[in-house]
């Protein structure tokens, strides 16, 4: 005989930030066994489109590790480039979620991902001119007066540029941040791809971000590739273990935001919880190390 | 035609050119790298349909599943973020897939497989305890004009092959050595707590679980499933639903006074 499944909510009182430790994303192969062994991570991070169904396991599973850790929401579907307005119902979907999960964080990238009817499913470049920042700025405005809190905002990882931008990517970033009141989401991997991509000094970039607005740090791993000239091509896969230089890279942010709440990202290629947790251990150590 | 439509129509069509006004630091060519764009959209929505229909890949294997998921991606790309939704005119695709003739149950395949998707996210409802619908069917006096009300997840399937065979016969190894899919079988899928089942029914319980589904009363549900099969056996359907707990109310038949 089975029970109705528990719609579990959390309490909406004041939820705080994300704690300054690490995290680790939260993926449905790993439902089972954080719950019988209860880990000490950090936070988790969920794909919020993932939990945009009706019910079953992804809901059960998530209102139970929600009741033992906090938790960060990261949208992958908004498309706050687009050309187009937001999808409403997508907004819509997403005030329900923070509703019934309070999540600690909320964050999407500055990237589009869909145009007209179509859903392109991944994170799209933007050029970087006076109308984009204009538009990336409106949306951010309508995502944080919906969901009444504010977001974060994640650099991309890139491959090409375009001949229209008129704005450095850091000081698009900065101004988006100094109009909206948005946070920063660091994703160091993708300074790190995209600095190589684009033969730019990762930490002169990183240096021109307004580091005070950081509320996450992403770390993930990239796989790699040779464009026309056979020059080194760095791919944002999430498929790998984090690269040492991104480790480095890390570390001396850290030096310049203080200890942050830092998410390791797998998202393809998923080895066992333990090896994602020795992950997140090695970046916990990184944080204590900023600590003292 | 805008900068984004461009760039979409390019990412999803391998035929278009690169598009206009992209560069390189390195003065690479911009195609190497838009390629980079193109090749993550196509293999993460392939990927998804390889996620989503297991059995129809292991039926044609890898390299073919792939080609003609690439094919579907071109014809259908997602008009939705949720990914979970994605898909759902793959079988369809499929049907209508020439190349995929030579396994004519593909098709039904992944049509039981959507619905098995479909279950494990539907919305979660108490059923009614098994104990109290035993109770009110035996101490009901006008047993005809009751209508039961399934739970969510619950859906039918008539295929012309024997898709349960079929699929239940990759969920495990060697399973296929006595398979014979030439001939017809109906499918249930529910989701029984926080698991997705899949049950072989006949005819007429499909037409009885449809019936009950469209809010018909019991009797006239009965009726329609010994018109779908003579065979059909109340008793035992209503055992699968109940053990299943895919009964979720029950409630007497609104009198329409005139």
């Amino acid at each position: 005989m089975m029970t109705l499944l528990p719609q579990h909510t959390v309490s909406p009182a004041q939820v705080p930030g994300l704690p300054h430790r690490a995290g680790l994303g939260l993926k449905n192969e790993h439902f089972i066994e954080v719950l019988e062994t209860s880990p000490d991570i950090g936070f988790f991070e969920v794909h919020a489109e993932n939990y945009m169904v009706a019910g079953g396991p992804f809901h059960h599973y998530l209102g139970l590790i929600r009741e033992q850790y906090p938790l960060s929401l990261h949208g992958v579907g908004l498309s706050i480039g687009g050309e187009g307005p937001l999808n409403r119902e997508h907004l819509a979907r997403l005030a329900l979620l923070i509703e019934r999960y309070q999540p600690h964080s909320f964050s999407e990238h500055l990237a589009w991902s869909s145009h007209g009817p179509v859903f392109l499913n991944d994170l799209l470049p933007l050029a970087y001119d006076a109308a984009t920042l204009n538009r990336v700025c409106e949306h951010i405005d309508q995502v944080q007066s919906t969901l009444k809190r504010p977001m974060l905002l994640e650099n991309p990882s890139t491959y090409l540029q375009f001949e229209r931008s008129t704005l450095d990517e850091t000081d698009f970033i900065s101004e988006v941040i100094r109009r909206t009141g948005c946070g920063l989401l660091l994703d160091v991997n993708n300074v790190y791809v995209s600095c190589i991509n684009h033969q730019r000094e990762a930490l002169s970039y990183i240096d021109a971000l307004p580091l005070h607005a950081v509320g996450e740090i992403h770390l993930a791993g990239f796989a790699e590739d040779t464009d026309s000239l056979g020059d080194r091509l760095l791919i944002d896969d999430h498929g790998a273990p984090i690269d040492n230089a991104v480790w480095q890279l890390y570390e001396q942010v850290l030096t310049r935001t203080g200890p942050v709440a830092t998410l390791i990202e797998r998202d393809n290629q998923l080895p066992a919880f333990s090896v994602l947790h020795a992950e997140a251990q090695h970046a916990d150590w990184h944080l204590l190390q900023v600590n003292v | 035609m805008s900068h984004h439509a461009a760039f979409a129509d390019a990412l999803i069509d391998p035929d278009l050119a690169c598009p206009d006004g992209l560069f390189s630091r390195n003065g690479a060519d911009p195609a190497s790298r838009f390629a980079v764009y193109r090749n993550n959209v196509h293999s993460a929505l392939i990927n998804a349909l390889a996620t989503a229909y297991p059995v129809t890949l292991q039926l044609v294997g890898d390299e073919f599943f792939r080609a003609m998921a690439g094919l579907f991606v071109q014809a259908s790309p997602p008009d939705s973020p949720l990914m979970s939704e994605y898909g759902s005119a793959f079988a369809g695709f499929i049907q209508a897939f020439e190349p995929a003739a030579s396994v004519p149950y593909l098709a039904d395949v992944a049509r039981l497989e959507r619905l098995r998707v479909c279950a494990y996210h539907a919305a979660d409802t108490q059923p009614l305890d098994q104990q109290t619908i035993l109770q009110t069917l035996q101490g009901q006096t006008d047993l005809g004009k009751l209508r039961l009300h399934l739970h969510p997840s619950l859906a039918t399937l008539n295929s012309a092959y024997a898709v349960v065979a079929v699929w239940a016969a990759h969920q495990t190894e060697g399973g296929l050595a006595t398979l014979n899919p030439w001939h017809a079988q109906s499918a249930l899928v529910l989701r029984q707590g926080l698991a997705v089942k899949v049950f072989a029914i006949d005819s007429g319980s499909v037409a009885f679980i449809d019936s009950l589904n469209h809010g018909t009363a019991l009797e006239t549900a009965v009726q329609h499933a010994l018109e779908a099969s003579a065979q059909f056996d109340l008793n035992q359907c209503l055992a699968l639903l109940i053990s299943h707990d895919a009964i979720t109310h029950l409630h007497l038949e609104q009198k329409v006074l005139p």
